[in-house]
């Protein structure tokens, strides 16, 4: 059984007025086909939790540690962690100009299996995860994410997650700027991972109704860099109707 | 990447306002004899950057200006033959604005003529590789017939120590296609003047892909000097450690309803790597209608490196379609490397298939798949060979 276990993680960024302190002592631990929901509001840092256990160059560890079946992941490189089975789906996909999503796609498989797919069955396989998440065959020979819509953006985030069967991702609200039909293709693509791969995730929104598509195991309520409260999925339906006021009034502000 | 949008881009290049050359571009001296140029001294705005002590020799030295022999493909709706200097389309396209190219002008024996003449179109590939060490002077001629359709490549291989001129004349309608490309060895001195005449509803496709040599220029001047005229000027150039690149795109909207787009993107490496990008456009009084735009773009791999580039538009008249210009030179796009990486694709191949990508958009418009194919290999060679330096 894998597991992800993120303790006492403490990360600030370099801002032009200095060192600012974010993330100020994360405790989580995600098992193997588990969805935690995080949630909280604005700034709070869920971003930065995501980028940090990535390994995004501009945010720091100060300290705690992110590790991956025992193994810490904080001391690899962005793309090591990659191929150990983590995978980000962002918030804010980049483009990458003259990359072709095919050509990117099979690199990136490549990679991760450390030898290239067999033609015919990786043909097979993105057909076919293209098709499911309503992704047209054009966009095979469009580059990486250059022209795409919000939705699209995060449709191709999904496709990613598909091919590339990590063991644990984090998606930062990749049900933000989808439309009602797309948040379904989408979940679904979600959940067929989980599915295939007992795929665990750290589900990062600030909306319930992906919640009902895909069912979160815990609710986490994140607020001023850390975890305040957790629940089960009860806990994502009290927060949209009462807000974060109760967990911001003793929250730490600077 | 996209350096003019993103923070991470960060400029290392002069801007166009860091220089102003000392007249507008018509007014600049043209004569075929080198007595009727000053002494180049390196103040000047065109010997500016160049490294002159490796060149000088081809600007003011005794030049061999005899025939060298070159190999080329039979293709049909093409012919190749050497002419006498004398011959009448020799100064059909323009004539010398530097006393390098009228060194060239004025020493060559035999001019080799280039006719494309077939509506089916052609490609005709010329590949030089026999200069050898020895100070020389070229002089081609590249005429499409009247409404012919056509590409023509020269290839430059092996050592060089050159100074030449290339004249491309468009009849009326004519659709053509030049490319050069330098893939010099690493010790060659190219100096390069083309001039180009296009005539009535001729479109100029023109393509400069520096990758080797020493010192290499390609100074491009284009004239648009009959109605609906038009050309797209495209270049792609990637200086290793010590390497000195060079071009000067000038485009001279003549007439009225004329059309042109510059785009040239560079990739640079390495301790030294220096590229020059100097685009040149003039509105002539007469250009009513005129629409053009221009850009450069580079892209600096490592520490070490400078990209000078400096768009200059002047506008003679007010009533045009459209006259615009962008330049920029930055780094990596931290943001694609780390989107690239969090998919598990190290860093060198995320970084390759970033410098691949910026230099794709440029390889796409050249129109020949096998060149296409070959340049594409090239710069990936370029880049492992970077790489396994342990340039970052
Ligand atoms: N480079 C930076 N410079 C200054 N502040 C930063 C930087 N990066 C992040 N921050 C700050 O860190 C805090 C946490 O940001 P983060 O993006 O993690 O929030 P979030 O919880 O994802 O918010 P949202 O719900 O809006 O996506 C914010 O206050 C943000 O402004
Ligand atoms: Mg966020």
């Amino acid at each position: 059984m894998s597991v992800l276990t993120i303790e006492d993680l403490q990360v600030s960024v370099e801002t032009e007025q200095g060192t600012k302190q974010i993330l100020r002592g994360v405790d989580l631990t995600v098992g193997e086909g588990e969805t935690h929901a995080i949630m909280g509001p604005n700034g709070s840092g869920k971003s930065t939790l995501a980028y940090a256990i990535a390994g995004h160059p501009k945010y720091h560890v100060e300290g705690g540690s992110v590790k991956l079946d025992g193994v810490e992941m904080l001391d690899k490189t962005v793309d090591e962690r990659a191929r150990a089975g983590l995978f980000l789906a962002m918030q804010y996909p980049v483009e990458i100009p003259g990359v072709s999503v095919s050509n990117f796609l099979r690199t990136a498989k490549t990679a991760i299996d450390g030898e290239a797919p067999a033609i015919r069955g990786w043909i097979k396989d993105l057909d076919a995860s293209m098709k499911a998440l309503r992704m047209d065959k054009s966009f095979r020979e469009r580059n990486v994410n250059e022209g795409f819509s919000g939705g699209e953006k995060k449709r191709n985030e999904i496709l990613q997650l598909e091919l590339l069967k990590p063991k644990f991702a984090v998606l930062d609200e990749t049900d933000s700027g989808l439309d009602v039909d797309a948040l379904k293709i989408v979940s679904e693509g979600v959940n067929r991972a989980k599915e295939n791969t007992g795929l665990g995730i750290l589900l990062i929104t600030h909306y319930n109704r992906i919640l009902r598509y895909v069912k979160p195991d815990f609710v986490h309520v994140f607020v001023a860099g850390r975890v305040a409260e957790q629940g089960g999925p009860e806990l994502a339906v009290r927060l949209e109707n009462e807000g974060y006021d109760r967990f911001l009034a003793g929250a730490i502000v600077e | 990447m996209a350096p003019d949008s993103t923070a991470t881009a960060e400029v290392v290049a002069s801007t166009a306002t860091a220089f102003v050359p000392v007249q507008t571009r018509s007014e600049r001296p043209s004569s075929t004899s080198v007595e009727d140029f000053e002494a180049v001294t390196g103040r000047e705005f065109e010997w500016k950057f160049i490294p002159l002590d490796k060149i000088k020799h081809l600007i003011d030295g005794e030049l061999d200006g005899s025939p060298v022999a070159f190999t080329y493909s039979e293709s049909t709706g093409t012919a190749v033959e050497w002419v006498d200097r004398t011959h009448a389309s020799v100064g059909s396209a323009g004539i010398p604005e530097d006393r390098a190219s009228a060194n060239a002008w004025s020493s060559v024996e035999k001019v080799l003529h280039v006719t494309v003449s077939g509506e089916e179109s052609a490609e005709l590939v010329i590949r030089r590789d026999r200069f050898g060490t020895e100070p020389r002077a070229a002089h081609l001629v590249i005429e499409a017939t009247a409404n012919a359709h056509g590409t023509v490549i020269l290839e430059h291989y092996g050592e060089a120590n050159l100074t030449e001129n290339v004249e491309i004349v468009l009849g009326d309608g004519a659709q053509l296609t030049v490319v050069t490309v330098q893939e010099w060895d690493d010790t060659a001195l190219h100096l390069s003047s083309h001039f180009a005449r296009v005539g009535r509803d001729a479109t100029l496709r023109h393509v400069i892909v520096s990758l080797g040599g020493d010192v290499v220029r390609v100074n491009p001047a284009i004239h648009l000097v009959e109605q609906n005229a038009s050309t797209d000027a495209f270049g792609l150039y990637f200086a290793d450690a010590g390497q000195y690149f060079e071009q000067r795109p000038y485009i001279d909207h003549v007439a009225a309803n004329t059309r042109s787009r510059v785009n040239y993107k560079g990739a640079l490496q390495g301790q030294g790597a220096h590229t020059v990008w100097v685009g040149d456009v003039l509105i002539g009084p007469h250009a009513d209608g005129t629409d053009s735009y221009e850009q450069n773009r580079n892209l600096v791999l490592s520490e070490g490196p400078r990209a000078d580039s400096i768009p200059n538009l002047e506008i003679e008249t007010g009533n045009i379609v459209g006259a615009g210009h962008a330049s920029s030179t930055g780094r990596f796009d931290d943001e694609q490397l780390f989107y690239l990486q969090s998919r598990g694709i190290s860093e060198e191949e995320a970084r390759r298939l970033v410098v691949r990508g910026f230099l794709a958009e440029i390889i796409q418009q050249i129109g020949s798949p096998a060149l296409e194919a070959r340049l594409s290999e090239s710069i990936e060679a370029e880049l492992l060979r970077a790489q396994a330096a342990g340039v970052r």
